[in-house]
């Protein structure tokens, strides 16, 4: 498998949040305005890419070599709690621009299931280090992609006329699930 | 046994590692912050229901210590907070009219009639759906309690199917006036003490058979008023909360009691004897001349005709005039 397939399936074909259903949370809460899912998208970016290669060393370097696979999950929320931890202080002192622009969606990241999930998975799919990498930015592009798309739809949407009932979340709902079915459009490119 | 501990090395060992990482970062990438922006924080009351229009109380907070908002930037808490956070910003807080949230409706169940037993939801917004809810007028508070459920302060409660707001509890967030669907509830000035109690706008004969305290629209309160305060539009009175000065004068002359207030804490002109100089100006001013006496004599207040409307204490140059 070379990198550009894993690189396009990872955006398209395998979408984390329109295929593989992951980082639900956040693609419906922080989706309302372009500006704040493109701060959402580009926290996500940064810490996916970075857990990534360092939940990968972990399993390589600890895990595996004293045969606690089965510990796989508890390490990996330690690792991406500590990371984001770390890259909140380190942006706050280095980047207050990046740091005010990520805002609260950096330690919401914490607890985003597509992060973990993206560190399973290159586990799962044995993966080299350039290839996790490569994955990883992939996936996370593709999640930026889907949220971006989504609020884009979403500003719209409050200025469409929507049945009263449906208005807020139910549309939005169902506009996920549009797009959904949209994206299972690429589940048939081969590259 | 031999597994367990190194699992439970590992692990701890990972966590000790990451503990001490963070540790030494908090203090190398330690940035100060202003500390005027703790300061407020404590001072603002951490509700974070988002009536200021800043993301929160750390939003405000923030605004506040940058001076893009100002210290009585929060409308819910205190004018003792607004102070306080004044005096850390090191400016005099202006602190603003304080408001709170009223629902001007007094059709409680013995008042109106039931148009049709309603079994929906018990939801203002639904049940106004169907031919404007089961209540006989159209305009008042329905009574199910959607403004209850949206008040983040505990601050309003149903008494005998009409929403009623604590006063000392509402901060006058505005969530209940957005929510109702009727529009009953209004945001009024704190000390303010007459309402009109009706938002009916039909003409005097319907609104009867449908309420019994009902505004018909009659304008005696617009003529007993001295101070043009209180107008009849669109067949309801409405009050000029600037203009009013809680005589009470309409209160006592509206037929079917739809203005409210305690006519107990109305008061009275007293003029202090020895500090009165006999100028005149108080008898000049008094809308109902209840106050007479001859130049540079004492003047006396004939307490039937007094409204207690103040102007005379007001207009006062000696400050001999004392309401009670």
């Amino acid at each position: 498998m070379n990198l550009f397939s894993i690189f396009v399936g990872a955006i398209l074909v395998n979408n984390f949040v329109l295929a593989k259903f992951l980082g639900i949370c956040p693609f419906l809460g922080v989706s309302k305005k372009v500006e704040t899912a493109l701060g959402m998208g580009i926290a996500v970016t940064f810490v996916m890419t970075l857990s990534s290669i360092i939940t990968y060393l972990v399993q390589i370097a600890i895990l595996n070599r004293f045969g606690l696979e089965y510990l796989q999950t508890i390490a990996f929320i330690l690792v991406i709690a500590a990371l984001v931890q770390f890259v909140e202080m380190f942006l706050k002192k280095s980047s207050p621009g990046l740091y005010e622009a990520l805002g609260v969606y950096l330690p919401l990241i914490t607890t985003n299931c597509a992060v973990l999930g993206l560190a399973i998975l290159n586990i799962q799919s044995e993966y080299n280090l350039i290839q996790t990498i490569v994955n990883s930015l992939g996936a996370a592009l593709g999640f930026t992609l889907a949220i971006v798309l989504f609020a884009g739809i979403r500003e719209r949407l409050d200025l469409a006329d929507v049945p009263e009932s449906l208005k807020g979340f139910p549309i939005a709902l169902i506009t996920a699930g549009l797009m959904s079915i949209a994206f299972m459009g690429f589940a048939g490119l081969s590259i | 046994m031999n597994n367990i501990l190194i699992a439970v090395l590992a692990l701890g060992g990972l966590g000790l590692l990451f503990g001490i990482v963070l540790a030494i970062a908090s203090k190398k990438f330690h940035v100060d912050v202003d500390p005027k922006i703790v300061q407020i924080r404590e001072n603002l009351p951490g509700a974070n229901c988002g009536a200021c229009g800043y993301p929160g109380c750390d939003g405000l907070a923030k605004a506040i210590a940058q001076g893009k908002a100002p210290a009585n930037g929060c409308p819910v808490s205190s004018s003792e907070a607004a102070l306080k956070i004044g005096k850390i910003m090191g400016v005099e807080a202006t602190v603003g009219d304080k408001k709170v949230a009223r629902v001007l409706c007094k059709g409680c169940k013995t008042n109106t009639i039931e148009k049709y037993k309603y079994e929906g939801i018990t939801d203002c917004k639904a049940a106004s759906m169907i031919s404007g809810g089961s209540k006989s007028c159209d305009y008042g508070c329905l009574g199910y309690g959607t403004c209850v459920d949206v008040c983040p302060f505990g601050a309003i409660s149903l008494v005998d199917g009409v929403a009623v707001i604590d006063k000392e509890k509402c901060t006058a967030c505005g969530k209940c006036v957005d929510v109702c669907p009727k529009g009953v509830i209004e945001l009024v000035p704190y000390d303010q003490e007459v309402f009109v109690d009706c938002k009916n706008q039909d003409f005097g004969k319907s609104v009867k058979v449908d309420c019994k305290v009902g505004c018909i629209g009659c304008k005696l309160c617009e003529k007993s008023c001295p101070f043009d305060a209180i107008k009849v539009e669109n067949n309801v009175a409405k009050i000029d909360y600037d203009k009013c000065k809680e005589c009470m004068e309409c209160v006592i002359k509206c037929p079917t009691k739809a203005i409210t207030a305690d006519l107990d804490k109305r008061k009275k002109a007293f003029i202090d004897e020895d500090k009165c100089i006999g100028c005149t100006i108080c008898a000049k001013n008094c809308p109902k001349d209840a106050i007479e006496g001859e130049l540079k004599k004492v003047h006396k207040v004939d307490q039937d005709k007094c409204i207690g409307c103040g102007i005379c204490a007001e207009k006062c140059p000696k400050d001999a005039i004392e309401m009670k």
